[in-house]
C-alpha cells in the first residue's frame, strides 16, 4: 500500500544512539525530498534510562510528530512492552535478538545489528544495519542512504572509504533480514522534490539564527534543559567586534547583565526554562518599569519547580505574560513551528528595540529540541530595528510623557547626550525617584500604550464565520492543525486562528475572537491558560487540556474536539 | 540630579556617612574624565538598593548615566554595561546589606572574571532604610529591631572575604575624609580588574560609629581606624593578609595585583575564535547535495 508519511520509532536506552539512528533516516529523507520531523524523549539523566527518537517521513510539510507508530525499533524488552501500544495496524516491529526474544506469531522479527555489523568489519555500524532493516520496511530507497553515509564519513580521512563501504555493506545486510522476514509496512511515495534550498534546524537553532539576523551582540546564559543549546549555540557562534557570550553564574545574573547591556546600547538575549524564568521575575520588572530592550526566550518543561526537565508542557503561559509583581503584561511571542521560531526569534529582537522594552519569546522542548527541514530563509528579508537614537540638543528626556500620536522619543545610550538614571523605582523625567501620583499615572500609561507599537508577527485565520474556531497556541498549533484538516475532510463547519503573538494580538485576530461563539484552546497545561487569558478578555473560549508531559495526537484532537462539537468522534 | 530637585523622595540624615562618599565619588568621576579626555556622560554609576543606592540621583553637577536598579544585582548589572561597553567607565554603589547578604553571591563570580568594575561599598554595619536591622557587618551579639535578644550570627570580615576569593584591588577608607578617598576611588577606577573600595560610612540615626572610628584623641580614647603603614606592600598577598589580621579598620589600599581583567582575555580569545557571517552560519545548516 502506497503512503505519503510514515513514522519510524528507535526506542531503548539513551546512550544507544537512538537520536543518531533517527537523524541519520531524517537526513538520508530529507536529502532525497522528503519532509521530516523528528522528535526525542528521554530521561533527565546523562546515561542510560528509558528513551526514544523517532523520525517522521512525508511527501508534505509535517505539522506533528503523528498519531502512531509505522516502524518499531526497540532495542530492549523495556522499549517493546513501552511501545508496541503506540503500532499503527499495518506496523512492524524491528527487536533486538541479541538482547531478548518474542514468541512467534506477532507483527515483529529480529535482527542481531551488532553481529552483523561485526562480519562488515565495523562494529560501529550496527546502527546502519538496523537502518537497513527499516528503509526495506517503508521501501524507500536505499541509495539515499550510501549517499548519506558517503557524506558523513568523507572527512578527508586516511580510513574513510574503509568505513564508508562497511556501513554500506551493513545497510544491505540489514535489508536482507528485512526482505527475507516477508514484512512490509507499505511502500513511502516517491518524494515531490523541494524548491530551492532546504536547512535542517532545531527549534532552539532557529531562535538563535533569527535573533543573530536582526543583530542581536550580547548574550548571557545559564544551563538548564531544554535552553541549554542555546548557549552553547551562541558560545559557538556570538563572537566579532561589538559581540559578547557568556556562561554567568546563574539566571539571576543573566537577567541582570542583559538589562546592563540593554541599558548600554546593545541588542541583548537570555534564554531558560522555567526554574530560570522564576529567578527571573525580579529583573524583567526591572527592565518593564525602566524601559530597558531585551529579548528571554523560555523553553519551557514541564513544571512547577523542577518539574519534567525533558518533557513537553505549556504551562508557564500565565508567568511568561505576567512573570513580576506589579501591574504588567510582557508582550509574548509563542511560534509554532521551527520556521516560526526563526522569524519570532528575529521579531522578538526587534520588539525589544522598537518599544524599548524587555519581550519574552516563548516554546517548549518539543518544538525546541526537534529537527524540521525547511525552506532556507532569506536572510535579505529579515529588518533589522534599532532604539530611536537620541541627537545633542533634543529637549526632550527619556521618561516624558508619551499618549502614542509621535514617534515614541529616543532612547539615550550611555557617551551619548540625555544623560538620566534608568530606575526601577517610580521617576520623574530623567529617571529621579518620585512617588508622586502624577508621575505614576503618566508613566503606568506610557508604559502599556508603548504596547500598540508591536506588530507584524505572522497569524493565520481560516473559516472565521464557522460555529467553532480552533485557536492552538505554540507548539500545538502542528498536531491542532492535523486535527483542523481532517476535521474540514470530514465536512465540519470548524474555524482556524492562529498567532505567534498572543500579546499584543493582531487586531484582525481580535476580530475574529470577538465573533466567534465557540473558541476550542488546545493547550498542554492543567489549567487552560490560554483559554483563561482570552475569557478574561470576553471571548468565549474554552480548553483542551493535556498535561502528560508528551505532545499532542492529532487524532486525539480529532476525538475530543469532536466530543466539544457534538458530531460523531471516528478519527 | 544636576540641582534640588523638590520631586525627589529622598533625603539622608544630617551627618550620614554617604555625603562624604558622595563628594568623594564626584571628585573622582570627575577627575577621572579629565584624566582619560571622555566626558562625564561615558561614565555609568549602577547603584543597588537602600540610603547609599540613592547616591546615583545625588551625585552633582554634569551628570553621568546611572541606573537604580534591584536589590543586591549590583554587579551583574554593570557585569553587563561594562561587557557590552568596555568604553565606559563603570561604578557601583551599595551598601553593605545590599553588596554583602543579599547580593554575596555575585562577588565570587565578578571576582573571577577580574571585570573592570570599581564597586564602593558604604558600610555602616545596619539596614538603615528598613530602620535599624542587624547586617553581615553588624557584630556578634549586638540588639537590633531584627535581632532584639542579640545577633545570632559572627559579623563578616569583608575585607578577608575579599582577599580569600581573588578580588584584585581592595582599599579600605572611612567617609570622613572625602578627599583622600576621592585618590582612592580615582586609583581603583585605574585599576584593570575587579576593585572594591569599602568604606565606612556610618549610620547617624541607627548605627553611629564615628566615635567609634576616630577615637576621642581629647581624651585619649583611640579609633578602630588606622592608616596604613607606608611600608606595607600592597602588591603582596601576604602583606595583605598579615595587615588584616590586625585589629582594627586600616585605611589606604590594602592589596592591588595587576594582571588581565576580563576584557583583556576576551579580546584574547576575540582573537582566535571563528568569526562567520550570519549567512555563514545559515549555510551550515544547509542540507548537502
Amino acid at each position: 500500500m502506497d503512503k505519503h508519511d510514515f513514522v519510524v520509532r528507535f526506542a531503548g536506552e539513551g546512550g544507544q544512539g537512538l537520536v543518531t539512528s533517527a537523524d541519520a533516516l531524517a537526513r538520508a529523507a530529507a536529502h532525497a525530498g522528503y519532509f521530516i520531523q523528528t522528535h526525542s524523549t528521554y530521561p533527565s539523566q546523562i546515561i542510560g534510562g528509558p528513551a526514544s527518537s523517532q523520525v517522521r517521513i512525508s511527501t508534505t510539510p509535517v505539522l506533528s510528530s503523528g498519531d502512531g507508530v509505522d516502524v518499531l525499533v526497540a532495542l530492549n524488552q523495556h522499549a517493546y512492552d513501552n511501545h508496541f501500544e503506540d503500532l499503527n495496524g499495518g506496523g512492524v516491529t524491528v527487536y533486538n535478538a541479541e538482547e531478548y526474544d518474542l514468541p512467534e506469531g506477532g507483527h515483529y522479527f529480529g535482527i542481531k545489528a551488532d553481529e552483523l555489523a561485526k562480519s562488515t568489519g565495523n562494529a560501529r555500524a550496527a546502527n546502519m544495519v538496523t537502518i537497513g532493516a527499516v528503509a526495506t520496511l517503508i521501501d524507500f530507497d536505499l541509495q539515499e542512504i550510501d549517499e548519506f553515509i558517503r557524506q558523513r564519513f568523507t572527512r578527508g580521512r586516511p580510513g574513510d572509504d574503509e568505513i564508508i563501504i562497511a556501513n554500506i555493506e551493513a545497510v544491505r545486510l540489514g535489508a536482507d533480514v528485512a526482505r527475507t522476514s516477508g514484512f512490509t509496512a507499505g511502500q513511502l511515495e516517491p518524494p515531490v522534490p523541494h524548491e530551492g534550498g532546504q536547512v535542517i534546524l532545531t527549534g532552539n537553532a532557529a531562535i538563535s539564527i533569527g535573533a543573530m539576523a536582526a543583530g542581536l551582540e550580547f548574550y548571557a546564559g545559564y544551563p538548564i534543559s531544554p535552553a541549554t543549546t542555546i548557549l552553547i549555540w551562541m558560545e559557538q557562534n556570538l563572537w566579532g567586534e561589538g559581540r559578547f557570550v557568556h556562561q554567568v553564574s546563574s539566571e539571576i545574573e543573566a537577567i541582570n547583565a542583559i538589562i546592563g547591556a540593554g541599558f548600554a546600547g546593545k541588542k541583548a538575549m537570555t534564554a531558560t526554562a522555567g526554574p530560570g524564568f522564576s529567578l527571573m521575575s525580579e529583573g524583567l520588572g526591572l527592565a518593564w518599569m525602566a524601559e530597558i530592550p531585551l529579548v528571554v526566550t523560555n523553553v519551557q518543561r514541564g513544571g512547577p519547580a523542577t518539574g519534567l526537565p525533558t518533557k513537553s508542557e505549556q504551562s508557564d503561559l500565565y508567568t511568561c505574560m505576567h512573570p513580576a509583581h506589579g501591574d504588567i503584561r510582557m508582550p509574548v511571542l509563542a511560534p509554532g513551528s521551527v520556521e516560526e521560531c526563526f522569524y519570532a526569534g528575529a521579531l522578538a529582537t526587534n520588539w525589544a528595540e522598537r518599544y524599548q522594552g524587555p519581550v519574552i519569546l516563548v516554546t517548549e522542548f518539543g518544538l525546541a529540541e526537534r529537527g524540521e527541514n525547511i525552506k532556507k530563509p532569506d536572510l535579505a528579508e529579515i529588518s533589522t530595528e534599532s532604539r530611536a537614537q537620541v541627537s545633542e540638543g533634543d529637549t526632550g528626556k527619556r521618561y516624558d510623557s508619551w499618549d502614542g500620536t509621535t514617534p515614541l522619543p529616543g532612547m539615550p545610550v550611555p557617551g551619548g547626550p540625555g544623560a538620566y538614571v534608568a530606575n526601577g523605582s517610580e521617576h520623574d523625567e530623567i529617571g529621579d525617584t518620585t512617588h508622586l501620583p502624577r508621575h505614576h499615572v503618566r508613566l503606568m500609561e506610557r508604559r502599556f500604550k508603548k504596547l500598540d507599537l508591536l506588530d507584524g508577527a505572522h497569524y493565520e485565520i481560516e473559516n472565521a464565520d464557522a460555529d467553532v474556531i480552533i485557536m492552538p497556541w505554540g507548539s500545538s498549533k502542528g498536531p491542532a492543525r492535523e486535527a483542523y484538516d481532517r476535521l474540514r475532510e470530514r465536512g465540519e463547519d470548524v474555524g482556524w486562528l492562529f498567532s505567534v503573538a498572543l500579546h499584543p494580538l493582531p487586531g484582525e485576530v481580535k476580530h475574529v475572537l470577538k465573533s466567534a461563539d465557540k473558541i476550542i484552546v488546545p493547550e498542554l497545561n492543567y489549567l487552560g491558560q490560554w483559554s483563561a487569558l482570552l475569557r478574561q478578555e470576553g471571548y468565549r473560549a474554552e480548553s483542551i487540556t493535556q498535561y502528560t508531559g508528551l505532545p499532542f495526537k492529532p487524532s486525539d484532537l480529532v476525538k475530543r474536539i469532536s466530543e466539544r462539537i457534538g458530531v460523531g468522534v471516528t478519527a | 540630579m544636576s540641582k534640588r530637585n523638590l520631586e525627589y523622595d529622598f533625603a539622608w540624615c544630617p551627618g550620614c556617612g554617604d555625603f562624604g562618599v558622595r563628594r568623594a565619588l564626584q571628585v573622582a568621576l570627575e577627575k577621572f574624565s579629565v584624566e582619560h579626555e571622555e566626558p562625564q556622560s561615558k561614565n555609568v554609576v549602577v547603584a543597588g538598593i537602600g540610603c547609599s543606592g540613592n547616591m546615583v540621583h545625588l551625585v552633582e553637577g554634569d551628570q553621568p548615566f546611572g541606573i537604580h536598579g534591584i536589590h543586591g544585582r549590583t554587579l551583574p548589572i554593570a557585569f553587563g554595561v561594562k561587557m557590552g561597553r568596555p568604553d565606559l567607565n563603570t561604578v557601583v554603589v551599595a551598601g553593605d546589606g545590599d553588596f554583602l547578604a543579599i547580593g554575596a553571591e555575585h562577588i565570587a563570580p565578578a571576582a573571577n572574571r577580574n571585570v573592570d568594575i570599581t564597586a564602593v561599598i558604604m558600610d555602616n554595619g545596619v539596614y538603615g532604610l528598613t530602620k535599624g536591622q542587624s547586617s553581615p557587618t553588624t557584630e556578634f551579639g549586638a540588639v537590633t529591631p531584627s535581632t532584639p535578644h542579640g545577633k545570632i550570627e559572627s559579623a563578616l570580615s569583608p575585607l578577608k572575604y575579599y582577599m580569600s576569593i581573588g578580588v584584585t584591588y581592595i582599599a579600605s577608607y572611612y567617609s570622613s575624609k572625602p578627599r583622600q578617598l576621592a585618590v582612592i576611588i580615582q586609583e581603583a577606577m585605574n585599576h584593570r580588574g575587579f576593585s572594591i573600595v569599602h568604606v565606612q560610612s556610618p549610620c547617624t540615626t541607627y548605627n553611629d560609629t564615628y566615635d567609634l572610628l576616630k577615637g576621642k584623641p581629647k581624651e585619649g580614647i583611640a579609633g578602630l581606624a588606622f592608616e596604613i603603614p607606608e611600608d606595607h606592600d600592597p602588591t603582596s598577598a601576604q602583606a595583605a593578609v598579615d595587615l588584616l589580621d590586625r585589629p582594627g579598620i586600616p585605611l589606604g589600599v590594602v592589596f592591588r595585583h595587576e594582571g588581565q581583567s576580563m576584557q583583556d582575555r576576551h579580546e584574547g580569545l576575540q582573537a582566535q575564535a571563528p568569526v562567520r557571517s550570519n549567512q555563514e552560519i545559515l549555510d551550515s545548516y544547509l542540507l548537502q547535495v
